[in-house]
């Protein structure tokens, strides 16, 4: 018996804890919200109306089904306010995604073009920020764009402006926090890209007399194109269902919809509507999240 | 002349890295900077001082959540290295099982999925069990998530390990749980650490699980600063987040040079 075998047993074994421990926190919670989403609203507490107990046994389980409504759905769907809110998670969510790509990139290139030891250092700050708190990144960004912040005290020294802009609460200030919270997430993978290309194509391509942009176009863009897939959808993937940062520094305007379900949770209580939102908010993520693993899966064949 | 390198650092290339990196630091070093001000507006220096440091040891509600927040870090991110790595070593050296593809998938969903559903979905879950919610809720709650960070993390460096040492081991006798204490544990030792620390940091930054979790008079700390935030900038505020970037720049000086030294201890241990 060959010895990988021999370890291959209680290898497994090492599994059941794990895998207990995930099927009760991850698995199960997730049949508890589709099943309060399926729930009617009740002003109790807990807040809903709970359609099954395990108690009933069959006969229970039977009576529940009957009795399930697909009301919330039915809300959501009618409701512009939460079509609204998805679309613009989307929307928030894919502009961002262009901001990202538009600034990452040149710093990425920067990265790679830099010499071996300095490369190494680069990637460390660029990923130091992000050991210190999401929170305090963002309010890092709301002692700079407040009225008597620095940024407006730069642009009224410089005479850009004549009297200092309210930055806070608007979809500028929202913008630059997501785009500030999820830069690496973007220049890394692209970084990684970058990096790996085989330079002989350049030195072909100035052999052959392509000036530098050129080169760039027609060689270094079109072979960074999955970089740039994984690191967008990366980033776009997380954003829709983003709260804090349209929160502490978006407007009081149209809400995202991770916004939409804290407010039904924690101000409206009514966990029936936030479940739904959760469960419809999945199926949202369902589609970038198969074409995400798909990229990856390429990705790591292209390695091997 | 087009004969010069084309992967030569170009000055395009150089502006670009100095205003990332400056975009990337400038509003933290204007955070640490500010928490330092005499004044009580944050806009306008009045001289050094520290005197938001001391106000910050006078906030009992403050000092309670560093506190809830450092026993949460510590107590779930233990238990997500342990059960983590074991994972790892199921999903490393187990082969195929059944449920490998679920257990696997189980492992990376919580990596991309938005907080607001994790946090949602975990609360249903503490009020159908009829947990008492605090310090328990939130450590479970921490301990799902950054246990799959630990399972990535160690996977990827026991796929990258030589298995000819633990089989060597077992052909000379080993146990194979005394091989993998006795060879692959050690060796794999260093990213355990870091996956420790990640899994500590993360527990430590979490706003949105942590405040679907807890219940009534827990507050964590980043459910206090979040609070506190929501009302408008304080030198106070700037002073405890300086603190917990100082903590973190520790942690990681710390991080480096311990695997610094086990570098170089293994690397003197190598010609045995």
């Amino acid at each position: 018996m060959s010895a990988s075998r021999n370890f291959a047993r209680p290898a497994r074994i090492a599994a059941i804890a794990p895998y207990l421990w995930m099927v009760v926190f991850f698995l199960v919670p997730f049949a508890f919200i589709l099943k309060i989403s399926l729930s009617q609203t009740a002003i109790s507490q807990p807040p809903y109306e709970p359609v099954f107990e395990l108690a009933h046994g069959w006969q229970g389980l039977k009576a529940a089904v009957g009795q399930l409504s697909i009301e919330n759905f039915r809300l959501l769907a009618s409701d512009n306010l939460y079509v609204l809110s998805y679309l613009r998670s989307v929307a928030v969510a894919a502009v961002s995604a262009l901001i990202l790509v538009v600034l990452g990139y040149p710093l990425a290139y920067g990265m790679s073009r830099l010499p071996r030891g300095w490369q190494r250092v680069a990637i460390l700050a660029v990923i130091v920020p992000f050991w210190t708190s999401f929170l305090i990144r963002i309010y890092a960004w709301i002692n700079v764009l407040q009225r008597d912040g620095l940024l407006n005290d730069v642009l009224v020294a410089l005479k850009i402006v004549s009297a200092p802009v309210a930055w806070l609460s608007t979809d500028t200030a929202m913008y630059i926090g997501i785009v500030y919270s999820y830069l690496p997430f973007m220049v890394l993978p692209l970084y990684a890209t970058l990096s790996k290309m085989d330079t002989s194509l350049l030195e072909a391509a100035a052999d052959l007399g392509c000036s530098r942009s050129r080169a760039f176009w027609l060689v270094t863009f079109p072979l960074s194109l999955p970089g740039i897939g994984a690191g967008a959808l990366l980033c776009f993937i997380p954003i829709i269902g983003e709260f804090v940062i349209p929160d502490l520094l978006g407007g009081s305007g149209q809400m995202m919809i991770g916004q939409t379900l804290w407010a039904e949770f924690f101000t409206n209580r009514d966990w029936p509507v936030a479940s739904a939102i959760a469960v419809v908010l999945l199926l949202v993520l369902l589609a970038p999240l198969i074409v995400y693993d798909r990229l990856q899966r390429r990705q790591l064949e292209v390695q091997s | 002349m087009s004969g010069r390198p084309l992967t030569r650092l170009s000055p395009f290339n150089m502006v670009s890295l100095a205003l990332g990196f400056a975009f990337l630091y400038l509003p933290l070093v204007i955070l640490v900077v500010f928490s330092f001000n005499a004044s009580r507006l944050v806009s306008v220096w009045g001289g050094w001082s520290l005197r938001w440091y001391a106000e910050l040891l006078n906030d009992q509600a403050m000092l309670e959540a560093a506190w809830m927040s450092l026993r949460v870090g510590v107590s779930s991110a233990t238990l997500a290295t342990v059960l983590g790595t074991m994972a790892a070593v199921a999903l490393s050296r187990g082969s195929d099982f059944r449920g490998r593809t679920l257990f696997s998938g189980m492992l990376h969903a919580p990596l991309v999925m938005p907080e607001v559903i994790t946090g949602l979905s975990l609360l249903l879950l503490f009020i159908a069990a009829g947990a008492e919610r605090g310090f328990w809720t939130v450590t479970a709650a921490h301990t799902t998530l950054t246990m799959c960070f630990v399972a990535v993390i160690v996977q990827s460096r026991l796929n990258g390990l030589d298995r000819s040492l633990e089989e060597a081991a077992m052909d000379l006798g080993c146990s194979p749980l005394r091989a993998f204490f006795a060879v692959t544990l050690p060796m794999i030792m260093p990213a355990i650490a870091a996956a420790w620390m990640l899994a500590f940091t993360l527990s430590l930054d979490d706003l949105v699980i942590a405040s679907f979790t807890t219940g009534p008079g827990a507050s964590t700390l980043p459910i206090r600063i979040y609070s506190e935030v929501r009302l408008g900038v304080k030198p106070q505020i700037n002073a405890i987040c300086t603190l917990m970037v100082a903590f973190v720049a520790l942690v990681i000086v710390v991080a480096s040079l311990v695997s610094k030294l086990s570098e170089a201890k293994s690397g003197s241990a190598a010609p045995l």
